[in-house]
């Protein structure tokens, strides 16, 4: 009782979560209708790979969440979220690969077949446990989690702020990207973690798994979701926010802002990382390229579209940016890149709020009109 | 720095001269010289007696067709014919069953036929040694060092008294020190057979003062075991003799291969230092971050590209109009960028950040669409191309050693423009107080506009370098821009002298890391070291000091 | 024996080992030892930024419970004085001590903070996307470790209080309004009210009438004299009339060093502090 009243409260001035958790409700139990219980046939019947398109969606809206802690509510710029995201995936991946067992091009029962392609004798100690699915999903959140404590700890402790803690955050996810590049790391190299088969048994060519993951994802969002509402929502949550705004002052009322910062940037490569592990069984691959630097900015814009500082902005900007990504790359892909780069130049120049900013801009001009007209 | 270019050539030249000097006062007939002498000369080669081919051989030489090399080679490799109808000399390339005639002085395919209707130009053991060193001989008076180079190391191969005779007639005349170095390798190779032990002495000597790497091979020969465990040489003072060389060597080829990674960390430095100045200036002067840092230095790439389309015949001169044209427009796109963008965003650096990367993504795009998305090869001109070989363990390439010098002269030019123009002072007057410098006068609009332009200009510059390096596609600028941010960020902001002591010891780390961790990891390794390094200070090596730079 | 001896010493239970003693510093708040009357030391404290010394051999004892002014001309090292007081700058030299056992120069902002030390800064320094509320809340002495704030709910108490301190900083009406649509004598105020909420020991408040009306100069005059007694509060201000009106002791700083110390009268009639503010 005293936590649900802890959500409620926590959700009642929060009219746009209500409205994207509902929707997000509806989503997750209409489309596996329309997937499962509809004819193919049927013009209503929506295909897997949308399905698997919507849950991809879905996880790149919860890593949004998870930058928009760092970056909208505290501050800091993080251009290498991407590689929590991609550290996630890897351990997914990790567990994904085990799973293929002796079913592989070479069919060894204990190595990936990359890893027998480059005749190693034996299992690296690092993919230890990973066929252990409860394992690998710990440490999916654990490895961004440490790292971002690690890279954190030092960052923060020291006073690196503003842009240069965001180009020495590129530079880590740059960094991250090379090392995966290498054959020698044991991650697959250039071609990554792929052809995967089953997922706790399951095979991953099914539709049922397919909305399986789906559901699980849009669950996970919402959680997500929530608790980043109670996060932002409780005292720690506005110190996070006051240390963005005035880090010096928040400093001499006796908080210890590095710990602040600390703990949002942790948690949120966590999220990040649990984004990544449930991206990767969805489209079926991991590889080094989501390291890369790019990946990370163009997560940034999602941000920035949708409206930093208010988290369904964060998910509103990540599936807006990625749906119209989808349809141009298909329809024109000469003009995507074009959009893209349209997008943060008018972005950071006419909307610093994003859509929602915009929204709520025009909703209290038409409030001040009411009110100016009505005396 | 066209200087050891030059110098070359001069040597070059000078040596042909003396050999065509030499050549004229021993034999006078030689003037006369030509075609017909030299079918003659072939035609006798037909003769039965192994002496007349010896005689014709000689005329071959004293010839000095210059189809003289292949005809001799041929012989010497038993493919030299002659037509039994009419004793028309031929080389021959076998093909399965048939023969192809190959005229000596087209060098055309003539004509292909069965075996029966030639004859070949047989040659026995002192025709063979004859004809080697007068290859040899052919080769060694060859104008390019090179040639002249690889004939002694063929030499090498088989030494014998003829051949020394031979080098040390060469050694007197030749200009080159690499090609002296060699043929002095080659003697001692000789000479460290011999029976006498003086002689041998002064080989292992000789050998201990090249870098050569068959030296330093035959050196460790001399004090090796062989399978029963005894020494191949079994005097010990030669033993010794050999030792104290190989360690001279060995520290000589140290030495030189410091030099040489010495070298190539300076010029990936230089490179990083093109890169980073543009980007000094906008970052550390402005306060913007500059994403499209890296594709404003592929448009000067591309612009190399389009200067050498426009001039196809002056390749040489290409990269002289190109330093400009790309100084001019990367530095008019620079402008537009700042006067169309950024100039509602100052004081928003991370908004810079965001709108700049944006820029760049379209100016990716829109070389991919005007360009196609493959490289374009950008030709190097031929004073760029080749090596300066100082010995046969140290030579510098051209391309990277103008490359340091350019990046030298562009960062000089630089700090004369901000300290001693009427721009350089406007520049640094808006950059530490923007208020202050309005109040004065200045028009900071203008400034902003301007020092952006500068800093996009020596992007372009840093382009029309890096195309001389590797592929111009629109992915080139991606390749520069974080390691540009790392020098900045690691020389201190604001400081151009900070960023060229970043970019040089961060280029010289890189280089000496490669050897022993490989190319990815060092570039890795020195990452993750400037992340820690700008922990540890974070305004970098040389910051900007007083009150204004505390916070 | 020997060995037997140092077991022993390790047993003691009143034994604190030199790896926990060293850098631990007692912050526990109200626990400040003031046994000499002293609250504040600075001694022989110098700084210096490039070459130019900002402070000089400063030597400044502030008594429990004192309302200090602090004069001085522009760059006589007033708010550097501040920053080191509250762990901002480092002082090259010197020590400074808060109580007769805490060692400032060893603890960070925070921890002087917490341990008692509020401040107000020459700017107004509050959270412009806050409410007047929040601002308050977020100052509230509390346990302000990360995990503990993020259960942290107000107590009707600490509600109350919040109140209070609302009222007595005028603000109240504007408690539910983002704190960047104050004016700047609110946001002033604002501020002070934060330094009330953290409930220090010793205040350094840092030109706290700049930008306010006559009658809100008042009040600030009564606000800080009244806290004093209770409080220690070191006002660096440079309306002379101002300080006159709350100050019993005025010390002037110079170069970075203290010039005269004494009444305001005293003060004003020393030659030297005549030749500083006069010039020649």
């Amino acid at each position: 009782m005293a936590h649900k009243s802890i959500f409620m409260s926590m959700l009642a001035d929060d009219r746009g979560g209500k409205i994207f958790l509902s929707l997000l409700a509806i989503v997750t139990i209409v489309l596996p209708l329309l997937n499962l219980a509809v004819a193919q046939d049927s013009a209503f019947h929506i295909s897997t790979f949308t399905i698997t398109l919507m849950g991809k969606y879905l996880c790149y809206a919860l890593l949004a969440i998870a930058l928009d802690l760092v970056w909208g509510y505290c501050g800091i710029l993080s251009l290498g979220h991407a590689a929590f995201f991609a550290l996630g995936g890897y351990a997914m991946g990790m567990y994904l690969m085990r799973q293929i067992g002796d079913r592989g091009v070479y069919g060894n029962p204990e190595l990936p077949d990359f890893m027998v392609f480059l005749n190693w004798e034996s299992l690296p100690w690092y993919w230890y446990g990973f066929d252990q699915f409860w394992f690998a999903m710990l440490m999916a959140m654990l490895i961004p989690g440490v790292l971002a404590y690690l890279f954190g700890w030092l960052a923060f402790r020291s006073r690196v702020t503003g842009v240069y803690l965001s180009i020495i955050t590129q530079a880590l996810t740059y960094a991250l990207m090379l090392a995966f590049f290498r054959n020698e790391m044991g991650f697959g190299g250039n071609n990554g973690l792929t052809d995967f088969k089953e997922i706790l048994g399951f095979s991953l060519q099914q539709d049922a798994t397919r909305v399986g993951l789906f559901v699980i994802t849009a669950l996970m969002l919402a959680i997500g979701y929530l608790v980043s509402r109670f996060i932002v929502t409780s005292k720690l949550g506005r110190v996070v926010v006051a240390v963005r705004d005035a880090e010096d002052r928040a400093r001499f009322i006796g908080y210890k802002v590095e710990s602040f910062k600390l703990w949002v940037f942790v948690f949120s490569a966590v999220l990040a990382g649990i984004a990544g592990a449930l991206y990767v069984p969805q489209v079926g691959i991991i590889n080094p390229g989501e390291f890369s630097p790019l990946n990370s900015i163009e997560l940034v814009v999602w941000v920035a579209v949708g409206g930093r500082g208010l988290l369904y902005g964060a998910v509103l900007g990540a599936i807006l940016v990625n749906f119209s990504k989808t349809y141009l790359t298909a329809a024109l892909p000469e003009v995507w890149l074009f959009a893209l780069g349209a997008l943060f130049i008018i972005v950071t120049v006419f909307l610093p709020k994003g859509i929602v900013g915009l929204l709520q801009q025009m909703k209290a001009r038409k409030v001040k009109e009411q009110k100016n007209e009505s005396p | 720095m066209k200087l050891p270019c030059i110098t070359g050539h001069l040597k070059c030249l000078l040596l042909l001269l003396m050999l065509c000097l030499s050549v004229l006062t021993i034999n006078p007939v030689l003037a006369a010289s030509g075609d017909e002498q030299f079918m003659n000369a072939l035609q006798q080669l037909t003769a039965k007696k192994f002496n007349q081919k010896s005689q014709a051989i000689s005329e071959i030489e004293n010839s000095r067709h210059s189809q003289v090399k292949p005809v001799l080679n041929a012989l010497l490799t038993g493919n030299l014919y002659y037509r039994k109808s009419d004793k028309v000399v031929f080389i021959v390339q076998k093909q399965d069953e048939t023969f192809q005639l190959i005229d000596v002085l087209s060098d055309q395919q003539v004509a292909e036929v069965g075996k029966r209707t030639l004859k070949k130009i047989s040659i026995n053991n002192t025709l063979r040694s004859q004809l080697r060193s007068i290859i040899a001989r052919v080769d060694l008076s060859d104008p390019n060092a090179d040639v002249r180079r690889s004939a002694v190391q063929d030499m090498m191969k088989d030494m014998s008294l003829d051949a020394v005779n031979l080098l040390q007639e060469q050694l007197v005349i030749e200009r080159s020190e690499i090609v002296k170095e060699t043929i002095q390798v080659a003697i001692a190779l000789y000479d460290i057979k011999s029976d006498d032990k003086a002689t041998k002495l002064n080989a292992i000597n000789a050998l201990g003062d090249s870098v050569h790497p068959e030296a330093n091979n035959l050196l460790k020969y001399v004090v090796s075991k062989d399978a029963d465990g005894n020494y191949v040489e079994n005097d010990l003072e030669l033993r010794l003799a050999a030792q104290n060389a190989i360690s001279t060597v060995e520290t000589k080829l140290k030495i030189y291969s410091f030099a040489e990674t010495l070298f190539f960390g300076v010029s990936l430095g230089s490179v990083l230092l093109l890169s980073a100045i543009g980007l000094a200036i906008t970052f550390g002067v402005m306060g913007v971050i500059n994403m499209a840092h890296g594709e404003l230095m592929m448009l000067g790439a591309y612009t190399t590209y389009v200067v050498q389309l426009l001039m196809p015949n002056s390749i040489e001169y290409s990269l002289m109009v190109a330093v400009p044209a790309a100084f001019l427009v990367a530095g008019f796109v620079g402008i537009l960028i700042e006067r169309g963008v950024l100039q509602f965003l100052y004081g928003r650096p991370l908004e810079t950040l965001l709108a700049t990367f944006g820029i760049s993504l379209i100016l990716q795009q829109v070389v991919r669409s005007v360009f196609s998305p493959l490289n374009r090869s950008v030709e190097t001109p031929e004073w760029m191309s080749g090596a300066w070989e100082i010995n046969s363990a140290l030579a510098l390439t051209y391309n990277r050693l103008y490359i340091i010098i350019f990046s030298l002269i562009i960062f000089a030019l630089l700090i004369l423009i901000l300290k001693k123009t009427a721009l350089g002072l406007y520049i640094r007057s808006v950059s530490q107080n923007r208020e202050m410098a309005k109040a004065m006068g200045v028009r900071s609009e203008w400034v902003d506009a301007l020092t952006f332009g500068l800093g996009s200009g020596i992007a372009g510059i840093a382009g029309v370098a890096l195309s001389q390096l590797t592929n111009v596609g629109p992915n080139l600028g991606q390749a520069y821009i974080i390691d540009s941010f790392m020098v900045v960020v690691f020389g201190g902001v604001g400081n151009l002298w900070g960023t060229f002591v970043a970019a040089m010891s961060l280029g010289v780390v890189n280089k000496f890391l490669e050897p022993w961790s490989g190319a990815v990891l060092a570039k890795i390794i020195v990452l993750v070291f400037i992340i820690l390094f700008i922990q540890k200070r974070p305004k970098g090596l040389f910051p900007q000091k007083g009150r204004a730079g505390g916070n | 024996m020997k060995a037997l001896d140092q077991v022993r010493e390790v047993m003691r239970r009143d034994r604190v080992f030199n790896f926990m003693a060293q850098g631990q510093h007692p912050v526990i708040k109200g626990k400040v030892d003031v046994s000499k009357d002293i609250i504040l030391y600075l001694e022989s404290v110098s700084v210096s930024f490039d070459g130019f010394k900002a402070i000089n051999d400063l030597d400044l004892y502030i008594n429990d419970g004192e309302l200090r002014c602090i004069i001085g001309p522009n760059g006589a090292g007033k708010t550097t004085m501040m920053d080191i007081i509250t762990g901002k700058t480092r002082p090259d030299e010197g020590s400074v001590y808060f109580g007769q056992t805490m060692d400032l120069t060893k603890m960070s902002e925070y921890e002087i903070a917490s341990a008692g030390i509020g401040r107000k800064f020459q700017k107004p320094t509050i959270f412009p996307e806050h409410t007047v509320f929040e601002n308050l809340e977020l100052a509230m002495e509390a346990d302000k470790r990360v995990w503990i704030t993020l259960f942290a709910r107000l107590t009707p108490a600490q509600n109350d209080r919040i109140h209070e301190v609302l009222q007595t900083i005028m603000l109240e009406q504007h408690a539910e309004l983002k704190a960047r649509h104050l004016s700047h004598g609110q946001k002033q105020w604002l501020e002070i009210g934060m330094l009330l909420m953290q409930n220090p020991r010793v205040l350094l408040v840092d030109e706290p009438i700049a930008g306010m009306t006559h009658q809100e100069t008042e009040k600030t005059a009564e606000l800080l004299t009244g806290l004093a007694g209770e409080h220690s509060v070191v006002v660096v201000e440079h309306d002379m009339e101002f300080v006159r009106s709350i100050a019993k002791t005025v010390t002037v700083l110079h170069e970075g060093h203290v010039l005269a110390e004494g009444s305001m009268d005293e003060v004003q009639n020393n030659p030297k502090v005549i030749e500083v503010y006069l010039g020649e």
